[in-house]
């Protein structure tokens, strides 16, 4: 695989908090970014929730990561698929999310979302083009 | 492990990366560079506080490609490259830094 | 009697089952995960609503807030309590059920 740059998908299906997945799958996103692949998220069933703005944990004494999603821009994970039919049947709408954003470089650094509401076909399509998929 | 400063005890980790971040400040910082014979300039000081600031932010240390590049487009691209980086801190930016600046060793490195 | 639930209602039955076993005029009180099930303009609104026409229902508001779920968005008729809130529907409970 030496120079050759693979499809990397990372599925996310867990709400943060109650369980250790969504932080830990973030955290994999994140060390994984170093070996410079092309690296997308896909968010899905519960792991939606992940992705909803204006969390707030200062409450419960659990640590909020949700402002780690704002610095995969950084990271160069710049793809972030959210299936619609998750997000309707859970009660959420697009603008529920955080405003996740990443600069092109190749674009005179233009502020780009990095969020893409797509559908379960959209997504199954998405799927069928990785190289290595990654579940959480 | 732990270490004291002016009278107040600091918690470590096995690696002396402190235990409690809410512990930090300037004078623990200036304690922890002393033990790996550094002394903490104003370049130096740029960088810890640049961590800070990016740990409030986004709740994680970065790793070391992202920092260099971050600190580029907030210090100028002649601060933000590897070597510059590694003149201040030669145990490795990322790593070094972060333990000044009271943070965890920043997510993917060993 | 109060029902503790913790569990997402999309991952797991708990939900389901503690709705199904509350008496009438139960309290049941979601926490951690089984807040989402709170949410107003779901799939489950209407079993919720069925559900809160019986029983009396509440979902612990730091939890709420950890999750960025807003308490106007929340289904009609679902009561926001705090840890001390926790605490009285214990205390007036002979019984905790908790559905994990």
């Amino acid at each position: 695989m030496a120079n050759q740059t693979k499809k990397f998908l990372y599925i996310n299906r867990r709400a943060p908090y109650g369980t250790v997945y969504a932080l830990e799958g973030l955290e994999t996103v994140l060390i994984g970014a170093a070996f410079e692949q092309d690296v997308s998220m896909a968010f899905m069933d519960d792991g939606v929730f992940q992705l909803k703005d204006h969390q707030d944990s200062g409450e419960t004494g659990m640590k909020n990561f949700s402002p780690t999603y704002r610095a995969l821009g950084d990271y160069e994970v710049t793809k972030l698929y959210v299936e619609r039919e998750s997000l309707e049947a859970r009660g959420l709408r697009p603008e529920d999310l955080m405003a996740l954003t990443y600069e092109d470089e190749d674009d005179d650094y233009k502020e780009k979302p990095s969020i893409h509401i797509v559908s379960s076909a959209e997504l199954a399509d998405i799927l069928e083009i990785q190289d290595v998929i990654f579940n959480f | 492990m732990s270490f004291e400063v002016n009278g107040k005890t600091y918690e470590t980790d096995e690696e002396g990366y402190l235990a409690d971040l809410s512990q930090w400040n300037p004078e623990a910082a200036e304690y922890m560079a002393k033990e790996d014979d550094c002394d903490l300039s104003e370049y130096h000081w740029e960088v810890i506080n640049f961590l800070r600031e990016y740990y409030e932010e986004y709740q994680i240390a970065p790793a070391v490609r992202v920092l260099t590049k971050a600190i580029g487009k907030k210090l100028g691209k002649d601060k933000g490259n590897s070597k510059y980086l590694y003149e201040l801190f030669p145990y490795g930016p990322a790593k070094q830094a972060c333990k000044y600046a009271g943070l965890p060793k920043p997510t993917g490195c060993v | 009697m109060l029902h503790t639930v913790n569990k997402s209602p999309y991952e797991k039955n708990s939900v389901d089952t503690c709705l199904r076993m509350a008496k009438p005029g139960s309290d049941v009180l979601l926490i951690e995960d089984a807040v989402y099930a709170a949410i107003a303009g779901s799939k489950l609104e209407d079993e919720m609503r069925k559900a809160g026409a019986q029983l009396k229902l509440y979902a612990l508001g730091p939890d709420l807030k950890t999750r960025g779920i807003a308490e106007d968005s929340l289904i009609d008729g679902i009561q926001v309590v705090g840890y001390d809130g926790f605490v009285e529907l214990a205390a007036k409970n002979e019984c905790v059920q908790s559905w994990l």
